[in-house]
């Protein structure tokens, strides 16, 4: 099994160049750092089942750079940096840091992409996707928390975010179609217009599970001939039997 | 002055009260949590009743003295504090769900326990300081108190038929405070008296909002309510649980669990119901134009359609109608519709009846509102297909929430009877959640195998057909082999809508991984393995217990092994935990609560007690404590053992047979209203006839020889006596089930006040504290029962309460 060593020293060394930067100027920096430390560990210690041996580089830079204690009420922020999901108010949480690097990854992200986002929630996933790709299109159904978002968005300075109150079902038909869609409001069902609006070759992920932890992680995916299918991805490396390997 | 007769009517309220306000306590935690940590939360309260034994102990002489005093203010407490308690209770905002991310919850649920003790002391002081005080009436105090008990039981499910759970509980507090009352409605003591009464018209009239409930906000309900536009356009209350109708006109439901990711047709406008505040299910809008309908054949459960020319049909658990029409929709003949929840079907059928268009006046449909299995074993009629609704939420089932859930629905034995209810050629079709590892699509299909295994049939797989969607599998079972036909129709339907095959006969395994794809094929090859010899050794080696449910162990939502779960807690950084499966964890955690809390509230107290009779050893305290305590340790260990049996005992048996007539009666309400009425009123009975017998101790031998051959007659011999009875009206079933329990609960209700009677006239001293010890191990009990028959079923249960019955006997706490 190849693991890959390389990448938390990558890693190391990125932080480090960006510790330069204004962008870490702020009082939870180095908690940041250790939280994402320990994310990397965690990923190059399992193989995780999204068929890749870690997080991108991209994708772990982006978190680094997001200050996630911004985007949660103040009596969470102590907890901003722990590797748990936190509550948000309105009954909505934010998943873990974890699950959001795996999300992220799984989308493929690249910086001449359009994504969708249905619950934008507190707005962190939206601002982690805002430094990997050109555009992000973003709907939260709950009133004051797509205002509350919008606002922080906009004064954390995210250009690239775009925000609009209401039902995500329908997706965002004038921006589409998306190369990538993130359904993070539970659904009973993937809907038929958000399957519609993803590009060929496009991917959408859902998570599926109860509240502060996703079961399985629900990957779309359009091939350039536009046929559809779909992965459940656990989040960890679990294989049901005592003594069974994977292979 | 102290009361010469002991007040008799007022324990009767007073027990009444505390046992509605148990019982309402339960329903109002299932509705702001979730009902696995409201059982934790009122098992650790009643242990209040603990408690107030060591403190009456410890106590007794300024207790006795000011008895009618004490009584009536610790009454009157328990009245003040039930309410205030609650109230309390519901504000400290514990959060279940991150129970293991957030250690001040922790803290936060002690709070809780410790807020909701306050009124279970209160109102056991009362009790136990009246058994304290009378000791030689005490055959007709526990009578008053298990006849309260009885009547506070069945009040509180009356009480929920009328009102919502949070103004009944104000019922049950006002009737504490009347007990109060009446306990010092003497001269001189009037003032107090009408103190109490008149609190208890005060928080009879307290505005609604000062009772409104405070649900978890990641309930379902909570959380639909604040999306913009919703509202609720009716609640209903019933002991089966609130039902909440929620419209959504801004942002639609469109509730269709699964549906197909080649579906193009969205689901009509819908009303969402939920139950408790959880578990959405919907109620379509109809309007005679199928076309509307038609995501119906999109789900998984739509494939037995596709196998059947216009079938008879039942649908158990039709609930809001989506699988009646479902049914309509796709060619049914007939459709027998079965539902528990008669306030269901009138919200379907009379409230919003012009929105769902009447589902069941259709032409075709039949109503019964009865229990499903209880249905179908009462019925001849065979169809041609059986449709079983997945009638629980994913969320619940997510979350491993049902884990302690008994369900007759899904055991070996009702796969059985829906089997022999089947047309030649008709199918079995149950649709379950899809979760990962798989856990419930897996022990269906093992339960399958085992109900087909029992008929019979050599080759199961030739019997079963399993398709699977990213959210719901459906499973068809048929008596007789599936034919190429019907296979070729499976696999059109299928391909059709990208569902994958988990088993059918004959399969290439690449059809098992190719829409809904997994790192591995892991649902084809348990199904494989569960076919296999090898059966045994791969449900061994599952991480999850997933072997079949029987009625004797009806846990089908048990999937937790303690093997798995340190490998679990260690995935906890990588988003794992919800691989834990809460609700036998939770069930464990709250056994060892009681028994730690239990241990230490029983002992210290004696303890102390002994200490301080062995320091003072006052001859003016009477002759019990110098013969006793000079030597405790036999005597007390004695009093210890009979009563902890007993205590055990009682309960094990009460619950055992609550779930045995589950089954008979059909009907969780009925069940468990008549069961614990007839117990306890025969109880009753039973302590009171237990004052004419010359000999206590050869009272108690022949009550236990009783109990030990009626409980064991009984559980051998009631499956098979009640087969051909299923028939039955509901009222001759009734009341044969009152007949048999009756002599059981008065052979029941002697040992305990025969035991507690003996100890009054030789050691009165220990009276509170065997009281205590008594009052413990019935919590326990309640715990341990479910534990026990999830590992080794009821029957065990029963015959392990046999044999507590009969150590009971050998420890009678007297000479004769």
């Amino acid at each position: 099994m190849p693991r890959p060593f390389l990448l938390p020293a990558l890693l190391c060394l990125l932080m480090a160049q960006m510790a330069c930067t204004d962008t870490f100027a702020d009082a939870y920096a180095r908690e940041r750092q250790r939280l994402m430390t320990a994310i990397a560990d965690l990923a190059t210690e399992t193989l995780s089942e999204t068929g890749r041996p870690a997080f991108s580089a991209a994708v772990m830079a982006a978190l680094t750079k997001v200050p996630r204690h911004r985007f949660v009420p103040a009596d969470q922020v102590p907890y901003a940096y722990d590797n748990r999901p936190l509550a948000i108010g309105h009954g909505q949480t934010i998943s873990q840091p974890y699950i959001v690097a795996l999300m992220t990854d799984l989308i493929d992200p690249r910086t001449d992409q359009t994504v969708l986002e249905i619950g934008t929630g507190s707005g962190y996933q939206a601002a982690v996707l805002a430094e990997l790709v050109a555009q992000v299109y973003s709907i939260e159904i709950i009133a004051p928390l797509a205002t509350e978002a919008a606002n922080r968005i906009r004064e954390l300075g995210y250009a690239n975010i775009q925000t609009r109150t209401g039902d995500g079902y329908y997706g965002w038909e004038e921006a589409g179609p998306f190369d990538a869609i993130l359904v993070t409001a539970a659904a009973s069902h993937v809907p038929p217009p958000l399957i519609r609006q993803l590009k060929p070759g496009g991917r959408m992920v859902i998570p599926v599970g109860a509240h502060f932890m996703a079961q399985y992680l629900l990957l779309v995916e359009k091939d350039e001939d536009g046929q559809v299918s779909t992965r459940q991805i656990l989040p960890v490396s679990f294989v049901p039997l005592t003594g069974g390997g994977k292979d | 002055m102290a009361a010469q007769r002991p007040p008799y009517a007022a324990i009767f309220l007073l027990s009444a009260a505390v046992l509605s306000y148990e019982v309402l306590l339960m329903r109002l935690f299932s509705l702001i949590q979730w009902h696995h940590f409201a059982y934790m939360m009122i098992s650790v309260a009643l242990l209040g009743y603990g408690a107030a034994g060591g403190l009456v102990t410890l106590a007794q002489t300024p207790l006795k003295a000011h008895f009618d005093d004490a009584f009536a203010i610790a009454a009157g407490l328990f009245g003040v504090t039930a309410l205030l308690a609650f109230l309390s209770a519901q504000r400290v905002g514990f959060n279940a769900l991150e129970i293991l991310w957030d250690p001040s919850q922790l803290a936060r649920l002690g709070l809780i326990y410790g807020l909701l003790l306050v009124p279970f002391l209160c109102a056991a002081t009362a009790l136990c300081l009246s058994f304290t005080r009378f000791p030689d009436r005490i055959p007709r105090l526990y009578a008053a108190d298990i006849l309260g008990a009885a009547a506070g039981g069945l009040g509180a499910i009356g009480l929920l038929l009328l009102l919502s759970p949070a103004i009944a509980l104000r019922g049950s507090v006002a009737l504490g405070l009347m007990a109060g009352a009446l306990a010092v409605w003497t001269p001189g003591r009037r003032a107090i008296a009408s103190t109490l009464g008149l609190i208890a018209i005060g928080i009879l009239a307290l505005p609604p909002a000062w009772t409104a409930l405070h649900p978890s906000p990641y309930k379902e309900l909570s959380q639909t309510l604040h999306i913009t536009g919703t509202r609720v356009l009716a609640e209903i209350s019933s002991p089966l649980g609130v039902v909440t109708a929620v419209d959504s006109p801004q942002v639609p439901f469109r509730h269709a669990p699964g549906l197909s990711l080649l579906a193009t047709a969205e689901p009509p406008p819908q009303i969402a119901l939920f139950t408790d505040g959880d578990g959405l299910t919907a109620i379509n809008r109809f309007d005679g134009d199928w076309a509307d309908q038609g995501y119906l054949d999109f789900l998984t459960s739509a494939l037995p359609y596709h196998l059947l020319q216009e079938p008879a049909v039942l649908v158990l658990g039709a609930g809001g109608g989506t699988d009646l029409l479902q049914a309509l929709a796709l060619g049914a003949r007939t459709v027998d519709a079965v539902e528990l929840n008669p306030q269901v079907v009138a919200l379907v059928q009379e409230t919003f009846g012009d929105f769902s268009g009447h589902p069941y006046n259709l032409p075709g449909v039949r109503l019964h509102l009865a229990e499903a299995r209880g249905f179908v074993e009462g019925h001849a009629q065979r169809y041609d297909l059986i449709q079983v609704a997945l009638l629980d939420a994913f969320s619940a089932a997510a979350a491993g929430l049902h884990g302690l859930a008994e369900t007759y629905l899904y055991t070996v034995e009702a796969l059985g009877t829906y089997l022999d209810h089947l047309t030649p050629g008709g199918l079995l079709a149950i649709t379950r959640w899809v979760n990962l590892p798989p856990r419930d699509p897996l022990k269906l299909f093992a339960t399958a195998v085992a109900a087909l295994e029992a008929r019979g049939v050599r080759e199961p797989g030739a019997h079963l057909v399993m398709i699977r969607g990213w959210k719901t599998a459906t499973l068809l079972v048929k008596p007789t082999p599936f034919t190429p036909a019907e296979l070729a129709a499976v696999k059109a339907f299928r391909e059709a809508r990208a569902f994958d095959l988990i088993w059918q006969p004959g399969m290439n395994q690449a059809e098992a991984n190719r829409f809904n794809r997994l790192d591995r094929p892991w649902f084809y090859e348990g199904a494989a393995a569960l076919l296999s010899a090898d059966r045994q050794d791969f449900l061994d080696r599952y991480k999850f217990r997933i072997d079949p449910a029987r009625d004797d162990r009806p846990y089908f939502f048990h999937f937790f092994r303690w093997e798995s779960l340190t490998e679990i807690l260690g995935l906890k950084a990588r988003g794992g935990l919800s691989l834990l499966e809460w609700g036998y964890p939770v069930l464990i955690a709250t056994l060892a609560q009681a028994l730690v809390f239990g241990a230490l509230l029983t002992l210290l107290p004696l303890w102390l007690f002994l200490r301080r009779r062995a320091v003072a050893r006052s001859p003016r305290d009477g002759r019990e404590d110098q013969q006793s305590i000079s030597s405790p340790a036999p005597g007390a260990g004695r009093v210890l053992t009979y009563f902890t049996a007993l205590g055990l005992a009682f309960m094990l048996v009460e619950i055992a047979f609550i779930q045995k007539f589950i089954l008979f009666l059909s009907h969780p309400v009925y069940a468990v209203s008549l069961v614990l009425t007839t117990f306890l009123l025969c109880a009753g009975l039973g302590s009171r006839l237990s004052d004419r017998f010359q000999s206590r101790g050869r009272a108690v031998r022949l009550a236990a020889l009783a109990i030990g051959g009626l409980t064991l007659t009984y559980i051998l011999t009631l499956p098979a006596l009640f087969q051909p009875l299923m028939g039955l009206a509901i009222s001759t079933k009734m009341t044969l089930a009152a007949a048999l329990i009756a002599p059981l609960g008065l052979a029941m209700g002697m040992p305990f006040p025969l035991g507690l009677a003996s100890l009054g006239a030789c050691r009165p001293a220990l009276v509170p504290w065997a009281w205590a010890v008594n009052g413990f191990a019935s919590v326990v009990a309640a715990v341990l029962a479910t534990v026990l028959a999830i590992h080794w079923g009821f029957t065990a249960v029963v015959i392990l309460a046999a044999l507590l019955y009969l150590l009971a006997a050998g420890t009678f706490p007297g000479d004769r």
